[in-house]
């Protein structure tokens, strides 16, 4: 009898638990976004910002997020997949491969504003790059690298051997095998894990505030030549991000609706960042099917 | 044991020398020309001695079946044969192709491959077309026309027996064939590469008795032009067609002899339990 | 030597071609490996130029109580070194954060993998994913709107302090440790639950007798990676910690941690100077704190894998 009462008040427990976590997270959302949706509004989204006076927009920090996760993407990802290949379809246990694989996990667990400060103190200060889209990148690729490369050796090792069987009995080599059949046939999972990945990109910040820096000046968004430092374009420019904007600030901000500006900030984060996160599995499902019925 | 090293050695006497056209030896009165044979061949995983004794010849145009209970070594041995164990396994000793030693360092394994083709005992086709599926390993090594290809395609799917049931949705993804339809895709695409030597590891286990059948038919057209190495768990298979048959037990050959003689009045006892299914 | 046997002793364009992919996938490997190096080079260099440059001792860095390097202190005639009110600041938080988070982690699995699996994977799998793609800026400003004038109003005072930065940190890694404590349980065998439902334990003791017992090395990794996240976690705690770098005397008084100090003062001291390379030192404190969990994480594996 006694048993049977605590296993009713366990499961009520755990019942009461389980909704609390799914209240505390309805609630977070519910909170962010009834707070900053009224304040999004065409304007919102492409002004500039404004330091001392109210009306003004996040268009140059949403921008400079965008274009430095892309370029983030653009430079983790042929290094992680390389690496993830060797990993997944080359390593055979040795000291080196027990070597690099404790790096990679070292590295995924290194707090975030210590890969912002190793950037600063690389690219910001001893190869005089400054505050710049170069180095946030940079920065945003070492925060990415573990992460994506054990997506990517994931969905890899997800391809059955057969295939790689296959190649290898056809006398194709191991690498083409893994680049026309292996890759093709693991895209969806691999196209769910940089999505993923872009999710928390997006909304890294600590990484970049001593690296991509903390103040957007103002864009020529006609100039689209890189070399001209009011490019959009330009990677020698600072550009404080979406993210970064938020904390700063909260921590610092001085303009009259500066509530407004944060709340409507961080709904614009939140939606991208969930955007992301629900788009990737969509996306992996989709290219599947394409694959598997052509 | 040492009345089956006796059985074997006339056969790997003959292939000490080099020149291909001296790869015959004499048995009942008749020429047999040695497509590929072994000589002191050894498999180990790690510590453990996986074929220990086994040294066999294989006739050019016949088929072979490899017989014995799981883990008695014979799908070690056919896989070293091409050297798909070199990653998991330690293959010592010697395996004779056309007067070389295709176990050594300095054989490139890839080629070796394209004429000494293999077949998994469960289907592989890549996730791509049947027709791809075919000219991929093609396309990857040499410049062929669309005539060349839609020629070679239409060949080996007819040689594979699979031809007619495809004929009409050759850009079908291949992942869309019965098990047994993939495993003749698979041989077909093997068959594209005109080998030499097909080696089969149970290639059948995963096909229902239909399609089981049809493929036995498939191999005995297919002996015409190809040496066959086949692994089979299936003892009538093996006796339906196979010209000789090798019984593996404990990582040894236990006796390797002409499948007739072997399903009728096999010389070692163990081989004589083994087939009557009174094993262990 | 006929056509064929030519073939097979030369070197084919496949071998070329996995020469070329194994160089390539290798260098990748390598590079990463190179930007670790690098990155435990340069901040321990740096971190290390404290003691050995400006011969401050080891020991008043740690367990000195006066942080404030811009400032020679009048009685010791030193700057204000002492690191510890923000150790204490960044071990507080941590620990504060895991203890609350570790039940609600545990019964969300339990929930997600025994009790309402189908519900579990319905909701709560959802739910938790959401959670870890939370950026941490929008947990700070949570943090700043909500938390804190709640403690204020509660508590008095500027409802910044360690109370809060826990409260922040506790919903930040709930989501990691129970994602990872779900896949703990989920890997134990089907036969423990059925031994023990067929000699007449009920769910809970099924659940609390067996599948926790067993799992516990698992549900330990996982808590000791969420210590991990919350200890290098740093604007979220910076923006509702209050950041006063005295020793910690109230749970809700403004208080600091190692990565609050580091992201408000590295950009507002000069390369070089004593009052920079502190700050390094703290970061060196971070990167060591992080290889230390992944030590702990390894010896909870290697123990866990010998039962």
């Amino acid at each position: 009898m006694k048993a049977k009462t605590a296993d009713k008040i366990a499961t009520g427990v755990i019942y009461g638990i389980a909704a609390s976590v799914a209240f505390v997270l309805i609630a977070m959302l519910a909170f962010i976004l009834v707070r900053g949706l009224p304040h999004l509004s065409w304007h919102f989204l492409t002004a500039a910002a404004r330091s001392f006076e109210a009306g003004g927009g996040i268009g140059i920090q949403l921008f400079n997020s965008f274009y430095l996760l892309i370029l983030a993407l653009l430079i983790s990802f042929p290094i992680a997949l390389g690496a993830a290949i060797y990993l997944n379809e080359y390593a055979k246990p040795s000291l080196f491969i027990t070597i690099v694989r404790t790096a990679i996990e070292v590295m995924s667990s290194l707090p975030s504003v210590v890969v912002g400060l190793f950037g600063f103190l690389i690219f910001v200060v001893k190869f005089h790059l400054g505050f710049s889209i170069l180095s946030g990148a940079i920065a945003l690729t070492i925060f990415n690298l573990p992460i994506l490369t054990r997506s990517i050796e994931t969905s890899l090792s997800q391809i059955p051997n057969l295939q790689r069987e296959a190649g290898a009995a056809l006398g194709l080599s191991r690498f083409e095998t893994v680049i026309h059949v292996i890759l093709p046939a693991s895209v969806p999972s691999i196209v769910t894990g940089v999505v993923i990945s872009a999710g928390r990109v997006f909304g890294e910040a600590a990484a970049l505030i001593y690296t991509a820096g903390q103040s957007a000046p103002t864009l020529d968004f006609t100039d689209w030549n890189p070399f001209n430092l009011a490019s959009p374009l330009s990677p020698f420019r600072p550009a404080e991000t979406l993210a970064v904007h938020i904390w700063k600030i909260n921590s610092e901000g001085i303009m009259p609706d500066l509530s407004a500006v944060s709340a409507g900030a961080s709904a614009v984060l939140i939606i991208v960042v969930l955007l992301f996160n629900f788009s990737a599995r969509r996306l992996g499902n989709l290219l599947y099917k394409k694959l598997t019925n052509s | 044991m040492t009345k089956r090293s006796q059985e074997l050695k006339p056969v790997s006497e003959f292939i000490s020398d080099s020149r291909p056209e001296r790869f015959v030896y004499q048995m009942d009165g008749d020429r047999h020309e040695i497509a590929l044979s072994t000589e002191n061949l050894q498999v180990r995983y790690g510590d453990k001695l996986a074929l220990s004794e086994g040294d066999l010849s294989f006739e050019r145009y016949k088929i072979t079946s490899l017989i014995g209970a799981s883990g008695s070594g014979k799908s070690t041995f056919l896989r070293s044969l091409n050297r798909m164990n070199d990653d998991v396994a330690n293959v010592t000793g010697k395996i004779m192709y056309r007067g070389l030693d295709i176990n050594s360092k300095d054989i490139d394994v890839y080629e070796m491959r394209r004429h000494i083709g293999m077949v998994f005992q469960r289907p592989n086709p890549f996730a791509k077309s049947i027709y791809d599926n075919i000219t991929f390993p093609l396309t990857r090594r040499g410049k062929y026309t669309k005539e060349q290809l839609d020629e070679i395609v239409e060949t080996t799917l007819k040689q594979a027996a699979l031809w007619d049931q495809v004929k009409d949705e050759l850009n079908k993804s291949a992942l869309a064939l019965s098990g047994g339809q993939a495993q003749r895709l698979v041989i077909a695409r093997a068959l594209a590469l005109k080998p030499d030597i097909l080696l089969l590891d149970e290639p059948s286990s995963a096909l229902d008795p239909i399609s089981s059948a049809k493929f036995e038919d498939t191999l005995l057209e297919l002996k015409k032009y190809y040496t066959i190495i086949i692994v089979t768990h299936n003892m009538q298979q093996a006796a339906r067609i196979s010209d000789y048959t090798a019984f593996f037990h404990q990582g040894k050959v236990i006796e390797y002899d002409l499948t007739r003689k072997i399903f009728t009045r096999p010389k070692v006892k163990l081989t004589d339990d083994y087939i009557s299914g009174n094993f262990g | 030597m006929d056509l064929i046997t030519e073939k097979i002793k030369k070197t084919s364009l496949s071998t070329k071609q996995d020469r070329f992919g194994k160089f390539i996938s290798v260098s990748a490997l390598v590079l990463i490996a190179a930007i670790v190096v690098l990155i435990f080079g340069f901040v321990l260099t740096r971190g290390l130029a404290t003691f050995t440059t400006n011969k401050i001792s080891v020991s008043d860095f740690l367990f000195g109580t006066n942080w404030n390097p811009s400032v020679v202190d009048k009685k010791t005639g030193m700057p204000g070194v002492g690191a510890l009110p923000l150790i204490l600041g960044s071990l507080a938080v941590t620990f504060l954060a895991a203890i609350i988070a570790t039940p609600f982690a545990i019964g969300t699995a339990v929930f997600m993998t025994e009790i309402a699996k189908k519900r579990g994977a319905k909701i709560m799998q959802p739910v938790i994913e959401l959670l870890v793609g939370i950026p941490s800026v929008v947990y700070g400003v949570i943090g700043l709107t909500v938390v804190v004038p709640a403690i204020r109003s509660i508590f008095g005072g500027t409802g910044l302090g360690i109370l809060s930065g826990t409260i922040v940190l506790f919903v930040m890694i709930l989501p990691t440790i129970t994602s990872m404590t779900v896949d703990t349980l989920k890997g134990v065998p089907r036969h423990y639950r059925e031994s023990a439902l067929a000699i007449g334990a009920t769910r809970w003791q099924m659940i609390y007798k067996v599948i926790l017992r067993a799992a516990t090395p698992g549900i330990l990794t996982a808590i000791v990676f969420g210590m991990a996240r919350a200890f290098g976690e740093a604007l979220a705690v910076q923006m509702v910690i209050g950041n006063s770098a005295t020793m910690p005397d109230s749970l809700v008084s403004p208080a600091a941690t190692l990565t609050s100090v580091l992201t408000m003062g590295i950009g507002n001291t000069v390369m070089g100077s004593l009052q920079n390379n502190v700050l390094w030192s703290l970061a060196m404190i971070l990167l060591l704190m992080s290889l230390i969990f992944n030590i702990v994480i390894r010896l909870i594996g290697r123990k866990g894998e010998l039962k």
